[in-house]
């Protein structure tokens, strides 16, 4: 099992006079992929957004490569090799796709090149030149994801990468997020798609009320199926 | 020679005039553009800014001996980081609030600043003479070209386009036209967006300061002269579009030759063309010829 890539202790976040995280506490080992499970509302997306330092206030520990970051601005916390896509894509509409793709800067070395991103998602190489909103919802996924595989950040943030996409891309981004594992990547994942998070993730956390529940290992998964679905409502 | 009834020289001497005012429109109207696509401020202080800009040359010519040259590249950089100060210790509070609290706390600060210069300098404008180099001009046969006033809309031409290959086909200008996006995203991504916003505005402030250097020779240097300018500019503005680089610099000067051309056919109408067409241009379009709803 690896070091101890990230650590959350006892995380509150706020939005205006909204308390929305009330002491999460939970890690990610390197090399793994855990993933966040939970009801809407639950608190995973503010989660991540904590983790990089864009909500209005926030309190308690994000330790990364056993640094502090809860006092550092969002973009220091990118450089420290943790990079992030949101749910809604944040593609940008005045950029083309090479420089949506070209946007976020390398932080550290061992990013993937251009080639390597365009031999995942070949349809990135075809559209170029084109707006970056004018792409499927798809493929704007793969330019999200894409983009921040370029610059070098070992942690990799994904927010419900798989919404609203067909089957047979939700299937595409599954085996991008089994290769990124295999070639050393660090994964924390939020997902609504739980079947679909169920056959990559090493562990589950569980996210009720803004604070982690349970934690389930990726092998104790079918034997705990039944609690796992009455948390989701599923 | 005539053309539609007008002799050649006084239709290309309007047009000539249209030209240049439709420069400092243009260069007026883009670092307004500049500041607004990304701070979301309006800044009404671009014309108090132009004049210290004009005051600047004067001042460094009078005061220090350094003449037109020098004022050229001291200038926009004295003002320019004079709108950094405004900016972080000011416009920064104001982010997150109504555009209408940037409008106001800008258009006091012009009033104060048009204040301190008028209390000091009066109203009376001061002569500023054109540099040894560029005076004299050009008979082209039809019309007389005044060496200085080729130099500015030459010069403003370069420095219009150079600003938009800036922002639309560089790196760093990919970066400001997603922090104007999406700014919270674009940090996240590891840019430092509140420095990027606050040089950004430095640079807008910069382009004003260095229009009134290249004003001062025309027009006389006097505390009102951003003031008289400042709401044509905005009309420019609004009719290119909030925001957008190239609605600015294609409506500066086309609404500079619109407005010589009306001075040419139909006097009466040359001061106020230019708001006929925002007007329109606001019932039609009202993001502007150029601009995209927000």
């Amino acid at each position: 099992m690896g070091e101890i890539l990230l650590a959350i202790k006892n995380l509150n976040a706020w939005y205006g006079e909204s308390h929305i995280l009330h002491g999460m506490d939970f890690e990610v080992r390197e090399g793994e992929v855990v993933t966040l499970l939970g009801r809407n509302g639950a608190g995973k997306t503010t989660t991540l957004k904590s983790i990089m330092g864009m909500v209005g206030k926030r309190q308690g520990s994000v330790l990364f490569r056993n640094r502090e970051l809860i006092h550092l601005a969002s973009n220091r916390i990118a450089r420290q090799g943790i990079a992030f896509c949101p749910e809604e894509r944040g593609i940008f509409a005045s950029l083309d796709v090479e420089e949506n793709l070209l946007l976020p800067p390398q932080v550290a070395a061992g990013g993937l090149g251009l080639e390597q991103i365009y031999e995942l998602f070949p349809n990135l190489k075809e559209r170029l030149r084109s707006q970056g909103t004018k792409l499927s919802g798809g493929e704007q996924q793969m330019l999200a994801i894409g983009r921040i595989l370029r610059t070098g950040a070992q942690l990799l943030l994904l927010d419900e990468p798989t919404e609203g996409l067909a089957p047979v891309i939700v299937q595409q981004i599954g085996r991008t997020i089994e290769r990124l594992k295999k070639e050393g990547f660090t994964i924390l994942l939020v997902e609504q798609n739980f079947r679909f998070a169920q056959k990559l993730a090493d562990r589950h956390y569980i996210v009720e009320h803004g604070r982690v529940v349970e934690m389930v290992p990726g092998a104790a998964l079918e034997a705990n199926m039944h609690r796992v679905h009455e948390y989701l409502g599923v | 020679m005539e053309i539609f009834g007008v002799p050649t020289q006084a239709l290309f001497g309007q047009l000539l005039i249209g030209l240049i005012n439709g420069s400092f429109y243009a260069l007026l109207s883009l670092g307004l553009a500049v500041i607004f696509g990304l701070l979301n401020i309006i800044n009404f202080t671009h014309g108090a800014q132009y004049m210290l800009g004009a005051f600047c040359a004067y001042l460094l010519l009078e005061k220090l001996g350094l003449g037109y040259w020098w004022a050229l590249v001291i200038a926009p950089v004295l003002v320019g980081a004079l709108g950094i100060i405004i900016e972080r210790t000011m416009l920064k509070q104001l982010y997150k609030l109504d555009h209408l609290y940037g409008l106001l706390l800008t258009f006091g600060l012009a009033l104060v600043i048009q204040g301190v210069f008028r209390n000091q300098y009066g109203s009376s404008g001061q002569p500023y003479a054109i540099p040894p180099a560029l005076a004299g001009g050009h008979n082209l046969g039809f019309m007389f070209l005044p060496t200085y006033r080729a130099w500015v809309i030459v010069a403003s031409v370069v420095i219009c386009f150079g600003t938009w290959f800036l922002i639309e086909r560089t790196k760093l200008g990919s970066y400001l036209r997603a922090a104007t996006e999406n700014p919270e995203l674009v940090q996240a991504f590891g840019i430092n967006v509140p420095r990027m916003i606050t040089l950004t505005y430095g640079f807008g402030v910069a382009l004003a300061a260095l229009a009134g250097v290249m004003a001062g020779p025309i027009y006389q240097v006097s505390p009102q002269m951003g003031a008289d300018l400042i709401i044509v500019v905005f009309a420019v503005v609004v009719i290119g579009g909030m925001g957008s680089i190239m609605g600015s610099i294609l409506t500066g000067f086309g609404l500079g030759v619109l407005e010589g051309l009306t001075k040419v056919f139909y006097p009466e109408a040359s001061n106020t063309v230019i708001f006929i067409v925002m007007a329109l241009v606001l019932l039609v379009k009202p993001a502007g010829l150029f601009g995209t709803q927000k």
